[in-house]
């Protein structure tokens, strides 16, 4: 779909690692280009006029995210740099100030280092505990084994709603529905999941949430963290510096903005923030919900062609999202990664940042095959050709 | 050595790599190697007694590049004095860069000339070896 608005394509490269970044159509670039070129002056500063229009874009910006989330007001949409900062600003400003050591965490052995990390780290300093929910067979997440992993010190869930590896898709409405009836808030993470599919704040009532532009047709730098705009009263930043206070004369007298300026330290990322609009106003014209079951369309595809090759495992076939996780068999991913980079075919291995589903997969590396709008099952079809090959690890060598 | 037989030889060191495990013996020194732009990682054990490398041993997963270059790394280096080896790490590391080296000093590790046209697998095929020259220079 839509593949001649990005003028990446015209390589002839087939680039199957959406769910590290993806590929920017036009219209995000020029619009880019145009604030740099047009109107280059900082934010929330300046009386003269291409600064007041590089303001007027950047809250147009947050508005656009705002109505793409259905937030009930800009004041919870915070620009960070992206979800790994969105995540480190919510546990760190927020949670690291309301846990108490003995106080649980709930996260997955399938999260990304960004969600597992941040809690380790509090793990190390205040002494609250990281538990894992146990996941299926399957590696999905399983309902049940929340409800039962839930104890009376339990205070945070926080998962992705999408996974990088397995890429099943979270119930969040459910989850935070079940987490709210105990108190307990709900962290997700929505990098894999936004411009994927649909996402509702206010339907899910999700109390943070974390998304990155450049995986969904936007620039690197900038992503967004929602809040819930009474739990974001009470965030206090990480980031501290110019644009966020009203005045300061001494510590003890400090006044800061209004949400969410209060949050947002520095001199923002504006263009970053503009293209992210313009990819959302792309996304929007195309249907989330169209994306969403093109892309599936796509992975089906995929799953059903690969299972027909004899030297393929799968790892997640039967998960819904747009992600498949496989080996060759006796090939190390990355040399089966190196072998189809020579076929002009980018797919990742490894671990994918995600090292504690080894645990789980019993294996550390796959490779992986991450799907967008505009791939294409004629793509697909190279793909399976080249992987249908007995001589892999021989071709990758490259001797 | 044609194509052939350098993809038998690293595949043979690959599937079958020299030294592989750790004796965690006291007279051995002791390094860990991780690829940053990768998975590839190795703990490697060295021995070396009157200036001379007596043994080498790894543990590890990486790929075939790595494992391999690691594994006839192992064979050709040990009995080798410290500057011998490190002579042979130089001009190895040389070859994987694109510069001028010599080829006799390498012998079988000449395999991997190639390697330098291929900038995904630089990294690979200098990791284990990497590690052998810290613990050298320890």
């Amino acid at each position: 779909m839509n593949r001649e608005d990005f003028p990446f394509l015209e390589k002839g490269i087939i680039y199957f690692d959406n769910g590290a970044t993806s590929i920017k159509p036009k219209c995000v670039i020029d619009k880019m280009n145009e604030y740099y070129y047009n109107y280059p002056s900082n934010a929330h500063r300046g009386d003269y006029s291409i600064s007041v229009r590089s303001s007027a874009e950047f809250e147009k910006a947050r508005e656009t995210v705002k109505d793409f989330i259905n937030a009930k007001s800009t004041k919870e949409i915070v620009f960070t740099s992206g979800a790994t900062e969105s995540i480190s600003q919510a546990v760190y400003g927020y949670f690291k100030n309301k846990l108490k050591s003995g106080d649980e965490v709930l996260v997955t052995k399938s999260e990304h280092a960004s969600v597992i990390l941040p809690w380790f780290d509090l793990e190390n300093k205040i002494g609250i505990k990281v538990k894992y929910i146990p996941l299926n067979d399957d590696y999905t997440f399983n309902i049940d084994n929340l409800i039962s992993s839930i104890t009376s010190n339990t205070k945070v869930v926080s998962i992705a709603e999408v996974t990088n590896v397995i890429g099943d898709i979270r119930d969040v409405k459910r989850i935070t529905s079940i987490c709210h009836e105990k108190g307990i808030k709900v962290l997700v993470d929505a990098a894999q999941s936004a411009g994927h599919i649909n996402i509702d704040v206010q339907d899910s009532d999700v109390d943070f949430l974390s998304i990155s532009a450049h995986k969904m047709l936007g620039p690197n730098g900038i992503g967004v963290l929602y809040g819930k705009e009474e739990l974001l009263e009470e965030l206090d930043s990480i980031k501290k510096g110019g644009g966020m206070t009203i005045s300061f004369d001494s510590p003890k007298e400090i006044v800061y903005k209004e949400l969410p300026y209060k949050l947002e330290a520095g001199t923002q990322n504006i263009a970053g923030a503009i293209g992210f609009m313009e990819a959302i106003n792309f996304i929007n014209k195309i249907g989330i919900d169209n994306i969403e079951e093109y892309t599936c369309e796509l992975k089906r595809y995929l799953v059903d062609k690969l299972k027909k090759l004899n030297n393929i495992i799968i790892y997640n076939e039967n998960v819904e999202g747009s992600t498949v996780a496989f080996n060759v068999k006796d090939v190390f991913a990355q040399d089966t990664a190196i072998y189809l980079d020579k076929h002009n075919i980018c797919v990742r291995s490894g671990d994918h940042c995600d090292k504690k589903l080894k645990d789980e997969l019993n294996i550390t590396n796959t490779v992986r095959v991450s799907l967008y709008f505009y791939n294409t099952k004629e793509e697909i079809d190279k793909l399976v050709e080249v992987l249908n090959n007995d001589k892999i690890l021989e071709e990758s060598l490259g001797v | 050595m044609d194509s052939e037989l350098k993809r038998e030889l690293i595949l043979e060191n690959f599937n079958n790599p020299v030294n592989k495990g750790l004796l965690n013996d006291p007279s051995y020194i002791k390094e860990d190697k991780n690829n940053s732009s990768c998975i590839d990682h190795f703990t490697i054990e060295l021995k070396l007694e009157d200036n001379i490398i007596k043994d080498i041993r790894f543990d590890g997963e990486a790929c075939a590049i790595a494992t391999s270059s690691l594994s006839i790394a192992i064979s050709k280096l040990i009995g080798k004095s410290k500057e011998e080896a490190l002579n042979i790490i130089e001009n190895y590391n040389n070859m994987i860069e694109g510069k001028e080296f010599d080829k006799n000093i390498l012998e079988e590790l000449s395999i991997y000339e190639d390697v330098s046209k291929q900038p995904a697998r630089v990294k690979c095929a200098t990791l284990g070896i990497e590690g052998i020259k810290d613990l050298l220079k320890k």
